[in-house]
Parts: structure tokens; sequence; C-alpha cells
């Protein structure tokens, strides 16, 4: 298992996602052709405003109106991307298989980002649970969703201390992180890849055609 | 225990529950239209609109939403209704097009009338949500889908398919004859000739720099408001003209009960006549979903990017007037007056900077809203849900409370509401709640506080 793990189910996980994600990109681009406002209307300037306004905290009114949710979602995305690319372990292996590895973060810091994303995962389960407005438009596929993300977080976490069982929690890791990174392209964390075209494309339709401001 | 039942319950609050008049009133355009519904005819129908008639957008924004429950906060009907679920935008979505496409078209009959409730009574299509989404999702789209797929299925409410009836029978919104239009005109123009003796309506002038246009209901029932009009344009000097045929009125509620291919005729007839007469640009009334259907929806359904002739709203033609100096103010307005952002000219154009300038140069004694500009909140009027009549009066009023406790805050007692919808909208709010206020047009105001030079006088 953990042979099968740390080989041809991290090729097969990476051609998925990398795949996915194109055709997924290739289609939204195809099926955007025939909607007549998209292309017509994309504007550079305007996209890139408003992508900005959104991706800097506190840069647009509702995150200004919810900063508790502003700060958890920010820390939440920022140590999602970071950790997991920058993380010692994974660049020693990067290191072993293709002879080249990025700059790493300090391991405690890496460990509290990773904390941070469980937290931010629970987090987020209790405003589904507890805010009335997130509960009435929750089904249990985003509580699917939320496992997704969290579980290769645990089990690095847990995998780093040693806690339990060393070898099954780091073959648990391995799976859980191929099954996260092909649930991007075909799931509702697709937002991953959609998340700057949609903004543009409302940001550019705002500025560019109705002279508002969409923050 | 309340988490595990969440979970495993994610059905529990989908089945439509027993509706109170507060949401739900008889109306034959839901009521009876729906009896006619076959499950093949719901099935085709969704499926046309979600194959051939939307694409990207559309695909896009349902794989993109992440049921975050942001967009709440942005919705007057949920924060009017007590913070009720049921009334974010998101749960509009969730209760209309998540199912028709997740059930892949076949739902029931008494599932489109809820969805037309919804679409056409509880979204104002105002789009402010839209600003609110951390992905810019239009939801104000999402919800114009639905009305089509109602439209198409002939499910709209009554009053408002009637206005799109009269759009399609007599080229404008309120079934005004020719002869009426005409006769309407030639006795404002003596109405403003006993202000201003030599104000004139010329009709039909070829050439001449401007268009003006009006909706229908304007003539109909507020017809005072194309004499003021006429002493504006006859004392800043301006070269124009109104057409005496068909085509004369900008509105176009087809827009919003879903019928496009009517939507498009209308725009097409308005921008035709105004090419007929060979004149530079348009000037329109005060009025927020004209614009949107004449510069948006209407040339987005015909393919054009842009209009073919310039389409000038009220607010920037008189702001222009005012800078310019064509027109000077004498005779401010003493009364505390406050101001409606409408949506389609604010979140829709930016207009909202030279709207206050023109109420400052107006008013002495301007208090502004909070909150304002794009963030205003709507008037729950417009996007058809006031066309859709007195069935949904109640409904509309209870959607609207944050409105009036907006205004009420503001210690103004007059509200210039520069929208036909607004306008109409507002007073409603004013009368349910007792406000004490009364809404007013920019020109209402502009006729009163302009110089009249001695010459002009009657």
């Amino acid at each position: 298992m953990y042979e099968f793990a740390t080989g041809p189910l991290v090729w097969v996980a990476f051609i998925l996602f990398f795949g996915g994600c194109g055709w997924r990109l290739f289609r939204m681009f195809s099926m955007a052709k025939k909607d007549k406002v998209v292309y017509p209307y994309m504007s550079l300037k305007h996209g890139l405003l408003s992508i900005a306004h959104w991706i800097v905290p506190f840069g647009s009114t509702n995150m200004r109106m919810r900063p508790v949710f502003t700060i958890v979602t920010f820390a939440f995305h920022l140590c999602l991307l970071l950790s997991p690319i920058f993380l010692m372990a994974h660049n020693v292996l990067l290191r072993r298989a293709w002879g080249f590895s990025f700059w790493t973060l300090p391991p405690v810091l890496a460990d509290v980002m990773t904390v941070v994303v469980i937290l931010a995962c629970a987090f987020f389960v209790a405003r589904r649970v507890r805010a009335p407005e997130v509960k009435y438009v929750t089904s249990w596929s985003d509580y699917v969703l939320v496992a997704l993300v969290a579980t290769p977080f645990l089990t690095g976490f847990l995998a780093y201390h040693q806690w339990l069982s060393y070898r099954t929690v780091v073959t648990l890791h391995i799976w859980a992180g191929a099954i996260m990174l092909v649930a991007i392209p075909f799931t509702r964390l697709s937002h991953m890849l959609f998340f700057v075209f949609t903004r543009a494309y409302m940001g550019s339709e705002c500025g560019a055609v109705r002279h508002a401001k969409d923050w | 225990m309340g988490f595990i039942q969440t979970v495993l319950s994610g059905k529990s609050e989908r089945m439509p529950r027993k509706l109170g008049p507060e949401q739900m009133s008889p109306d034959r355009g839901l009521d009876d239209t729906i009896k006619r519904l076959t499950p093949e005819r719901i099935e085709s129908t969704i499926k046309r609109v979600m194959e051939k008639e939307t694409a990207g957008r559309l695909r896009v924004y349902l794989d993109t939403c992440v049921h975050c429950g942001l967009c709440s906060n942005a919705c007057h009907t949920y924060l009017s209704r007590d913070k009720d679920p049921e009334f974010s935008p998101v749960a509009k979505v969730k209760n209309t097009l998540w199912e028709m496409v997740k059930r892949k078209g076949k739902v029931d009959a008494e599932f489109i009338k809820n969805a037309a409730r919804i679409a056409f009574t509880e979204c104002g299509a105002c789009r402010r949500c839209s600003m609110y989404c951390p992905f810019g999702i239009d939801i104000a789209y999402l919800i114009l889908v639905v009305r089509r797929v109602c439209n198409l299925l002939g499910v709209v409410p009554a009053y408002l398919q009637d206005t799109t009836n009269s759009h399609a029978a007599t080229s404008n919104q309120m079934w005004v004859q020719r002869d009426e239009w005409i006769d309407t005109l030639q006795w404002q123009e003596e109405d403003a000739q006993g202000v201003i003796a030599k104000a004139r309506i010329p009709l039909e002038k070829e050439g001449a720099d401007i268009m003006y246009s009006v909706i229908a209901p304007e003539p109909k029932i507020l017809a005072q408001l194309i004499n003021y009009m006429a002493q504006i344009m006859t004392i800043a000097g301006l070269d124009w003209t109104m057409p005496a045929t068909d085509g004369w009125d900008n509105s176009n509620m087809a827009m919003y009960s879903g019928d496009f291919e009517t939507m498009g005729r209308v725009e097409r007839q308005h921008y035709e006549t105004a090419l007929r007469l060979k004149v530079k640009r348009i000037v329109m009334g005060e009025c927020g979903h004209a614009f949107r259907g004449a510069v948006y929806d209407g040339p987005k359904w015909l393919t054009w990017k842009n209009p073919p002739i310039p389409m000038v709203h009220a607010v920037d033609f008189y702001y222009d007037l005012i800078t310019s100096g064509r027109i000077k103010i004498v005779n401010k307005f003493k009364e505390p007056i406050t101001v409606q952002d409408p949506c389609n000219i604010v979140r829709g154009l930016g207009l909202g900077q030279k709207l206050r300038y023109i109420m400052n140069a107006l008013c002495e004694d301007f208090r502004d809203v909070s909150p304002r500009f794009e963030h205003n909140y709507c008037c729950m009027a417009g996007g058809g849900v006031i066309n859709c009549g007195p069935p949904w009066k109640k409904s509309r009023m209870l959607s609207i409370k944050v409105k009036a406790d907006q205004l009420a805050a503001t210690g103004a007692k007059v509200i210039v509401t520069p929208c036909h919808n607004c306008h109409s909208g507002i007073e409603d709010i004013i009368k349910y709640y007792k406000l004490g206020m009364h809404t007013k047009f920019i020109c209402e105001i502009l006729v009163d506080a302009m110089e009249i030079p001695q010459h002009l006088k009657a």
C-alpha cells in the first residue's frame, strides 16, 4: 500500500489534477464564447482592480462587515496553499525524485500553518451548523468538501509528530492528498480555478461597462 | 447531535412548506397557467434554456458557488424579513435553479409556481448581491434565467404579463393609443406654455440634436413630467424632438418578465425611431430599468456591444445643464431632502456622484442616505416586482422594511427618486410604514429652482 501510494498513485493524482484543471479551463473558455457578453466585456484593468480588492484582506465592503470570517478565510487559504508547497518534507521528496526543491518553511511555522488549516476547517463546519443562512444552503456534499481538505492536513500533522503508526498515517496522508488534488477540478473546489475569471468578469462588467465598483 | 442531524438531514429544508399570505398570493398568472403544464414541457423548456440560451457564465457560476452564504447581507428581502435564511440570494437560487439543474428539468408544476414566486416577487434583480459574493457571481442573472424558464412556460404574474402584452401589441407598456400619445404631448405643450411662452414640444423634427424619450407611465399617469422637460429644454435652448410614432416608449417590462424576444423588439424599435429622426443622441427621462433595457439587456440580446446612438440618462443630462451654465439655479429647495440611488443608474451606470452634485446644487438641506452609492438598498419595486401588481403588494412591503428604516433615519421630508420604479415603490413604502414623507423627481424640483429669463416668461 505504501509503495503504491508513494509511486503510481502520486503520478495518477498529478495527471488527473493537471489534466482535469486544463480540461475545466478549456471548457470554460469555449463555453464563454457562446455567452455573448463575456469576451466583449472583459477588461484587463477593471478585472485586475476587482481581483486586487478581493484578494487583499478587508479590501471589500463585505469583508469589512465580517472581520472574523475575513481573518479566518484569509489565514486558511494562505496556509492551505503555501504550507504543502514549501514544506520541508515535501521538498526533500522532490529533491530525491527530480533533483530540485523550493525554499522551505521553518518546521515550526509549517506546523502552525497546518493547525490553522485544521482549525479553520472546524470553523467552517461550525458555521455551516450554526449560522442559519449557511445551514439553509448546506448539503452533505459541503461537509465532504471540508473533510477532503482537512484530512491531508490532519494526517500530515499526525505523521510529522509520529503520534500514531507512522507508516499507516503517512499512507493515509498520501491518499488523502491525492484525493483532494483530484477533487479540485471536479468539485466545487474548482473555485480555485474559476475565482480569478468570475471575479475578473464581474469587475469588468461593473467597471468598464457599468462604471461602478464591485467591492 | 445537532451537527449529526444537520449532516444527515440535508434534505429536511428542501421541501416547500405551506406559504402564508405574506409570501404567496392568488394570481391567475401562476395558479391558472401551471394547470396547462406537462412534465415533458417543463423538462424540455428547462433543457432548452440550460443548453441553448445559457453557456459559460451559468455553468461556471453554478460550479463555483461554495454555499458560503456571504451574499445574505446584501439582500434587502433577507434583511427586512428578520434574516430569514429563505430570503438570502443563494437560497433563492437553491430553491429554483439548483433544483432544476440537479433534477435535469424533472420538476413539477407546483415547483415552477414556487420558482416563479421567488424569481418574480422576491428578487428585484438589483444586483447588490453580486458585490457581496467573493466570486462576483451574478446572482440576479441566475434569477433572470429562472424568469426566462417561467416565461417560456407561460407562468408569469398576470399584471406583469399584461405590461409585456402591451409592449407586444401597442409598442408601449401602458396600452397608450397612437392618437392619445400625440394628444398628450400637445396638451403638455400648452401647459408648458402657461409658464414659458415659447415652450414647444417639437414632434418628428428630423436632424434634431436630441430625441427625448419617456416611459409609457408618463403620458398615462404623470403627464406633467413631459411639460417640465419641455420647460427645461426651452430654457436650456436645446434642439430637440419627440417621435409622433411608435418607438417613443423607452421602458421595457418584457426584459423582466423573461420575454426576451419582445424585449429585443422594443429596443430595436426605439433605436430605429431615433435613427429615422437622424438625431445625435437620445435623452431619456428619470427611469432606471429603461436605461438598463436600452443599454445593456436589450443590446445583449440583439448582440450589439453598444447601442447605435448614445443614450443619455436624465441625471447625466441635468448634470451637464447645470455645470455648463445652460440652466441657472436661483431658487433652491428648502425642506430637508434625501435621495434614492436607483440600482440601474448607480450600480448600473455610476451616476451616484453626479446625482449628489445635482442634489446639492438644487437643495439647501440635502441629507444623504446610508448605505449609499453602489451599496444603497433596492426599492423592491424595480426588476418588475411592482409590476406584479396588487396581489403581491403585501409581500413587497414586508420585503423592504430596511429601506423604510434607512429613509426614516435621514430625517428628511422629501425623497428624490430619479427612477419611476423607485418613485412608485418608495411612495408605497412611505404609506405602508407611515413615514410622513413624499417623493419627487428631479425635474419637479428643477423647474421650480431654475431661472426663467424675463423674455421667455409667459
